[in-house]
């Protein structure tokens, strides 16, 4: 029954978002009431059955009611209830799903939040109801959750192993935040184009706190998913320049350019037409992951959809949504484009600057990502691109971004005076040269990269706290971008810690047997078989010894989990937060004897940390927003904005 | 040329430089940095150069698996026409078994012996790498619902 009613609920969001698509659009014409009105409500509804929709999927996993195929596939009786949860979106079918729960909350919160005018939340809206059409017309012929197991399986196949764990649990709710917050930021940059007279100024403001959740859901969904792989594949590394990894990276680098970009539209009213292609870019760039990671062209842990017919889908999906924007784009955008005069030396210049480089950086990572793949499927030559391509071309184009990002908010709008606004930030200058000195002198092995990357995180860092001591006593969404940039530093420090500085060890070890690793020594004391409900595994006792004496006992374990036949290493590690000691356990050499992987990262910790700083800075700058537009509705905008 | 036309003109040069040398240096890096794969077959008719990083991939051969001191670990790697001898220094993956589909990442050394730095098995059982059952079509010895 549930899963009839489930199916029912989509059925009637699809009907609903149609109506929404055709209200909205008609209700952007002005004079069209009674069309907005209809627009709204059907939003409500359609809101109301994605949430039953889910509900139902939700509730047919609580009660393992396998005769769901996907509840079969994913979970079983004997999971813990988180996961049972968690599992609802562990797998292709009840993700897009999620995907739409999340299109939902979004499209309530446009039609409840009504900035920008009546107008633009119209036409939004409309935008919103085709886009969560295409998608429900996805999910209902290529990917129903609800469908049916003839006969019914007695127990469930379980959950992938490697997805239970919190980390993997909590990412793809965020990457959708994201991925779909775009899609938000997309829907009001074509509205403006619809309503195309001088009432869709404002579509800037408007989708400002749509950009900003979907940028800090990037960021949090990104370092989540970072710092999963970090602890669950036992390599001991944050970033492996994968396709997934890269398909996630590159709406966060158009939102980031989108952020910016939008800034000088919403205060200056400069980078009009710009803004808007960015716009179009971050969402192209969501659909684009969610191609790659869902169409099965890449084989990785989230590639369970091998079903071709998905990824044709989803391809027609982008080529309506990308061309049909940019049709729009190429016959409205004229009409909004209005040049603002503005000096070289000027904030918009750095705005401008910034732009430039996250979309070189973003243009070297869509090369390396969808090079091999056009290459083999134009060629069938199978190749793949190293990792020290993304490093040559990636990092000192980022490199040079940041060297510029403290210069951004110093300079007045228009027209600045470069030396007057350099001079509080010498000081700042300063602490950078004493870093890279002191990093010289003191840190083996010596690393021109290495003392180049804490300059450059102290020259953040110093610039951050002049701007915030600057500000004392303003508003807090007047701290939000030294905040952010400050986190940029940080996850710098963490980056280039445990690139340059990490001690690593690979050695077959025998009961017994020690071993160093940067300052540490370990003690290696054998195996034990330690098999859980569902997999075989052998845990490793380690000591880390001080002296004579053991400070500390540590339990790397190998598991390979029955069902699947799949193998996970489970990683120890101890962390000083500012120093990691990590290890994992490799393979089984006989008499005893196994590999084993040992790591000193230092300063890994402040990767992800930096990473939360980055989304506490979006926060605030939300936050500030929102209760600017809570007490004085009209004037309070601007007043909390100059500062930023 | 009127000052704002020429500040224009200024702008539109600095992007057209920017944009060419971002291009230039993600070409420039992507020809070096483009990993091949290759099959022992194609190793053997192609005379791939020591020291140029490349992929292999194919079975391996049953009874080649020998352990070395430490950690090192060697063995073949065939399509079952041509083999290529492997060295690894590393951890292998779990499901890394003789007569199971593998693909390393690495460069041959001057005597023609692989040095792999990356292992990769199937992540689970039953799974074989696109590439080695490409590897397998190539040489003739695919069979199919052999994996």
């Amino acid at each position: 029954m549930i899963g009839e009613l489930g199916q029912l609920a989509l059925c009637f969001a699809l009907a609903l978002s149609l109506v929404m698509a055709n209200a909205g659009i008609m209700g952007a014409a002005p004079g069209s009431g009674t069309a907005r009105h209809i627009a709204h409500g059907a939003a409500m509804g359609f809101f109301v059955f994605i949430v039953l929709a889910f509900g139902a999927l939700t509730w047919a996993y609580l009660i393992s009611d396998f005769s769901l195929r996907t509840v079969a596939d994913n979970s079983t009786t004997l999971q813990p209830l988180v996961y049972k949860i968690t599992a609802v979106w562990s797998n292709h079918e009840g993700s897009m799903l999620l995907w739409m729960l999340v299109m939902a909350v979004y499209t309530g919160a446009i039609a409840a939040g009504g900035r920008g005018g009546e107008r633009i939340t119209s036409a939004a809206l409309g935008v919103m109801g085709l886009l969560a059409a295409a998608f429900l017309l996805f999910i209902l012929f290529t990917s129903s959750p609800f469908l049916r197991l003839d006969p019914q399986p007695f127990e469930g196949a379980g959950l992938n192993p490697l997805l239970q764990d919190p980390g993997a649990a909590m990412h793809p709710p965020m990457l959708y935040f994201g991925y779909v917050g775009l899609s938000a930021a997309f829907a009001y940059a074509a509205a403006a184009m619809i309503v195309g007279d001088p009432e869709s100024e404002g579509w800037a403001r408007a989708a400002r706190p749509f950009m900003l959740v979907a940028w800090m859901a990037l960021t949090c969904g990104i370092a989540l998913g970072s710092w999963w792989a970090y602890y669950t594949l036992g390599w001991g590394g944050f970033w492996f320049w994968d396709a997934v990894e890269n398909a996630s990276l590159m709406p966060w680098l158009i939102a980031t350019a989108l952020l910016h970009s939008a800034l000088a539209t919403e205060m200056r009213g400069a980078f009009r037409t710009w803004t808007l292609l960015l716009a179009i870019a971050g969402f192209s760039m969501s659909l684009i992951g969610t191609f790659l990671v869902r169409s099965g062209v890449i084989t990785s842990v989230h590639s369970f959809a091998s079903d071709p017919t998905r990824g044709f889908f989803i391809l027609v999906l982008i080529g309506l949504a990308v061309g049909g924007a940019l049709a729009l784009f190429a016959w409205r955008a004229p009409q909004l484009q209005r040049g603002v005069a503005f000096e070289p030396v000027s904030r918009e210049t750095t705005l401008l600057l910034n732009n430039v480089f996250l979309i070189a950086s973003c243009a070297a990572v869509f090369v390396g990502t969808l090079y091999p793949l056009a290459l083999d499927a134009l060629t069938g030559q199978k190749i793949t691109v190293g990792p020290p391509f993304f490093a040559i071309t990636f990092a000192p184009i980022f490199f040079a971004l940041l060297a510029l990002v403290p210069l951004g908010p110093r300079l007045s709008w228009r027209k600045a005076e470069l030396k007057e606004a350099m001079r509080p930030l010498y000081p700042a200058l300063g602490v950078a040269v004493l870093a890279a000195l002191v990093v010289l002198a003191v840190l083996t092995p010596r690393s021109l990269a290495g003392a180049g990357a804490f300059a450059m995180a102290g020259w953040l860092l110093a610039t951050s706290v002049i701007e915030i001591r600057r500000r004392k006593g303003a508003r807090a969404s007047a701290f939000a971008a030294a905040i952010a940039h400050a986190g940029l530093a940080v996850s710098l420090l963490g980056i280039a810690g445990t690139t340059v500085w990490r001690s690593e060890a690979l050695v077959l070890v025998g009961p017994g047997d020690k071993v160093n690793v940067g300052p540490y020594t370990l003690r290696f004391d054998g195996t034990v078989r330690s098999d859980g409900p569902n997999y075989r595994a052998s845990r490793a006792t380690i000591d880390l010894l001080d002296g004579n004496s053991v400070a500390a006992t540590m339990h790397p374990e190998q598991r390979i989990y029955n069902a699947e036949g799949q193998d996970v290493s489970v990683t120890a590690i101890r962390t000083t937060g500012l120093r990691d000691l990590y290890l994992a356990l490799g393979d089984d050499r006989g008499h005893g004897r196994w590999t084993l992987r040992a790591y000193v990262s230092p300063l890994a910790p402040l990767i992800w940390l930096g990473a939360l700083v980055m989304a506490l800075g979006g926060g605030l700058s939300l936050f500030g927003r929102l209760r600017a537009k809570a007490t004085e509705p009209k004037a309070a905008p601007a007043v909390a904005l100059a500062a930023e | 040329m009127s000052p704002k036309k020429r500040r224009r003109l200024y702008f539109a040069v600095a992007v057209v430089v920017a944009a060419g040398g971002a291009a230039w240096l993600i070409l420039s890096a992507l020809k070096d940095n483009v990993i091949f794969f290759r099959s022992p077959s194609e190793v053997a008719a192609l005379h791939v150069e020591p020291g140029v990083t490349f992929r292999i991939g194919g079975l391996v051969a049953t009874g080649s698996v020998a352990h070395g001191s430490g950690a090192e670990v060697r063995f073949t790697v065939t399509d079952n026409k041509d083999r290529v001898p492997v060295v690894f220094r590393g951890v292998l993956p779990a499901l890394f078994r003789e007569g199971q589909g593998v693909v390393a990442t690495g460069a041959l050394d001057a005597s023609g012996t692989f040095q792999a730095t990356d292992i990769m098995a199937k992540h689970d059982e039953k799974y074989m790498p696109p590439e080695v059952v490409q590897a397998l079509k190539k040489s003739g010895e695919w069979q199919k619902g052999a994996q």
